[in-house]
C-alpha cells in the first residue's frame, strides 16, 4: 500500500512539471494556434544558462530568478526575430519553423555545454521541513514553485491591463487591432511567458533527470499529452491534465507496462485523445449568440 | 459657418486581393457632425470604413487632422482618436462586458477619466450596467451594438466610424441606438462616419450625406437636400 501511494505522489511531483511544460504549449497555441515544438529544447537552453551561472558562483535563487528574466526576453526575441516574419504564413511554414528551432537549441546546448551529462543542484534540500513521508523536499519545492508561477500568471491574466489585451487579441486580434492593441507585440509577450514558465519547468526537473542537450524529449511528450487532455485551450486543464499524466504514467509504469514502455502511455493519450476527444476534458465551451 | 475639416480624404483606392472595391473616392468629414455613407450592398461603404482604418489594402490619401493614414498600421490610426465600430459589432464575446469595455480605453492612461467614462456608458445603457459581469457572447444583438458603440466611445474618439448600427435589430431598439448616438455627437462632440443601407434612417441622423456607387461617389449634399430629392430618393434609394 505504501508502494503504491508513494506511486501516486511521485507521478504528481512529475506531473507538476508536465503541467508547466503543457502551460508553456498552452500560452502560445492560445495566441497564435500553433503547439510549439522547440518548447522543450528552450527550456533545456534556459537550464543550461541556469547551470553556468551557479557554476560561476551565483546563489541558486540568483541564478533561477536571472534564468527566468533571460528566458522572458529570449523567448520574446525568438518571437520578434524568427516568428514575426512568419506571422500570417501557412501552419505547415510555423511548424518547420518550430523543428529548426528546436534542432537549433539543442544543437546550440550540444556545442556550448557539451553533450556530457551533468548534476544540477535542487534548491531543496533533502533533510529540510519540506520532507513528508511519501514527498522528497524536491518534490515538494517543486509543486509549491509551479503552484507560485500558475497563481501568478492567474493574476497577471485576470488583473493586469496588459493581460486583459493579450487576452483580447489572442481571442479576437482584429477588434484587438481597432482598440489601438499591438497585437504582435501581444504575441511576443507570449512567447516570453512560454519561455519564462519552460524555464521554471527545466531547473526543477533537471535535479531528477539530469542536464543534458536531450533533457526535455520525453517531458515535452507528456507535457503535450497533458496539454491535450486537460484541453489545449485551457490553462487550468493543461494543469490538471499534467497531474493526470504524471500520475497515469506512474502507475502504469510500476503496475502494468513497466518502466520502458512508460513513454509510450504519453503517445497512446495524444494519439486516445486527438481521435477521441478532440477538445480534451475541460476544452473551452464558448457561448454565443448571434 | 462651416467647421473645420477633421477628414479629407482624396483618390481613396482599396482592394482585397487582385478584387478592386473602391476607385479613388473624395470625400471630407467636418468636425463635429454627423456624415453618412449610402448605398447598394457592394457599393464600397464598408471597405471605406475599414480603408481608413486601415485593415485592407489602400491607396490614395487620407488626412485626419492633418495626419495622413494611408500607410500607418491599424493600432497607429485608433491611438490618433479614430475609433471603429466594425461590422458583425467586433465583439470580445468570451471576455465579460465590463472587460470589452475596458480594452476599448486600452490606449489611455488615465484611470480615473477611465472610470468616469464606463460609469457614463452605463449611464447611457442601463442594460449594459446590469450585465457588467456577463460574458459578453451571451448578451442579445441589440445589447451588443450598445456595448460595440459603448466601447468604441470608450477610446475618448474625435471621429467614430460606425458600420450598420441598425443591423438586425429590431427597430424600438435601432431608434434607442440613434436616438443615443444624437446625444453622443451633441454632447460630446465626437464627429461620426455613418455607414447605412437603410437611407432614411441615416438622413435623419446626419448633416451631410454621400452616396456610393460600385466604389465611386455618385452624389452628395446635405441631408436634407437629399431627403428631399425626388428623383435622387428614387434613383439612388428606392423609397
Amino acid at each position: 500500500m505504501d508502494a503504491f501511494l508513494h506511486q501516486i505522489f511521485s507521478g504528481l511531483a512529475n506531473g507538476c512539471i508536465y503541467g508547466s511544460v503543457a502551460l508553456a504549449l498552452v500560452m502560445i497555441y492560445q495566441a497564435t494556434h500553433h503547439i510549439n515544438f522547440a518548447q522543450g529544447e528552450m527550456a533545456t537552453f534556459s537550464t543550461f544558462i541556469a547551470w553556468a551561472l551557479i557554476q560561476s558562483g551565483w546563489p541558486y535563487w540568483g541564478a533561477f530568478l536571472a534564468t527566468v528574466a533571460i528566458s522572458f526576453a529570449g523567448g520574446l526575441l525568438v518571437q520578434r526575430i524568427i516568428l514575426r516574419p512568419v506571422e500570417r504564413a501557412p501552419v505547415l511554414t510555423n511548424v518547420i519553423v518550430f523543428i529548426g528551432l528546436l534542432v537549433i537549441f539543442n544543437s546550440l546546448a550540444g556545442w556550448i555545454f557539451e553533450h556530457t551529462i551533468k548534476a544540477f543542484p535542487s534548491p531543496f534540500p533533502q533533510e529540510s521541513l519540506l520532507r513528508t513521508r511519501f514527498f522528497s523536499a524536491h518534490e515538494v519545492g517543486s509543486i509549491v514553485v509551479m503552484l507560485c508561477v500558475l497563481f501568478a500568471l492567474y493574476a497577471f491574466f485576470r488583473y493586469t491591463p496588459i493581460g486583459l489585451a493579450m487576452r483580447a487579441a489572442a481571442q479576437n486580434p482584429d477588434s484587438a487591432r481597432l482598440v489601438g492593441i499591438r497585437v504582435s507585440w501581444m504575441l511576443a509577450v507570449g512567447w516570453g511567458l512560454a519561455a519564462a514558465i519552460g524555464a521554471v519547468a527545466g531547473m526543477m526537473v533537471a535535479p531528477i533527470v539530469y542536464l543534458d542537450p536531450n533533457m526535455m524529449a520525453g517531458i515535452l511528450l507528456y507535457g503535450f499529452a497533458a496539454a491535450l487532455l486537460g484541453g489545449i485551450d485551457n490553462p487550468w486543464g493543461a494543469v490538471l491534465g499534467g497531474f493526470i499524466v504524471g500520475v497515469l504514467e506512474n502507475l502504469l509504469g510500476a503496475y502494468v507496462i513497466g518502466t520502458e514502455l512508460k513513454l509510450t502511455v504519453a503517445l497512446v493519450l495524444i494519439v486516445g485523445i486527438l481521435t477521441l476527444k478532440p477538445s480534451g476534458l475541460f476544452g473551452k465551451h464558448v457561448v454565443t449568440r448571434v | 459657418m462651416r467647421n473645420p475639416k477633421l477628414l479629407e480624404v482624396r483618390g481613396l483606392r482599396a482592394a482585397y486581393g487582385a478584387t478592386q472595391v473602391l476607385h479613388g473616392i473624395d470625400f471630407e468629414l467636418e468636425a463635429g457632425r454627423i456624415t453618412a455613407l449610402l448605398g447598394a450592398n457592394g457599393a464600397g461603404k464598408t471597405t471605406t470604413l475599414r480603408a481608413l482604418c486601415q485593415t485592407v489594402r489602400t491607396s490614395g490619401s487620407v488626412l485626419f487632422d492633418g495626419e495622413q493614414l494611408v500607410g500607418k498600421a491599424t493600432e497607429n490610426v485608433v491611438r490618433l482618436g479614430v475609433a471603429h465600430v466594425p461590422d458583425g459589432r467586433g465583439t470580445f464575446t468570451a471576455l465579460s462586458v465590463e472587460e470589452n469595455l475596458r480594452l476599448g480605453a486600452h490606449v489611455r492612461r488615465d484611470k480615473a477619466a477611465v472610470a468616469r467614462d464606463i460609469d457614463k456608458a452605463y449611464a447611457r445603457f442601463p442594460r449594459l450596467g446590469e450585465r457588467r459581469r456577463q460574458q459578453a457572447g451571451t448578451l442579445s444583438g441589440g445589447e451588443q451594438q450598445m456595448l460595440a458603440i459603448s466601447r468604441a466611445l470608450m477610446l475618448a474618439p474625435k471621429l467614430l466610424l460606425l458600420d450598420e448600427p441598425s443591423f438586425g435589430l429590431a427597430p424600438r431598439i435601432v431608434t434607442e441606438i440613434f436616438h443615443i448616438m444624437r446625444s453622443i455627437n451633441r454632447e460630446d462632440q465626437v464627429s461620426m462616419l455613418l455607414v447605412e443601407q437603410n437611407a432614411s434612417l441615416a438622413l435623419d441622423l446626419a448633416d451631410h450625406a454621400y452616396l456610393l456607387e460600385t466604389g465611386r461617389v455618385a452624389l452628395s449634399g446635405p441631408s436634407e437636400r437629399i431627403q428631399h430629392d425626388e428623383s435622387v430618393r428614387k434613383a439612388y434609394l428606392g423609397y
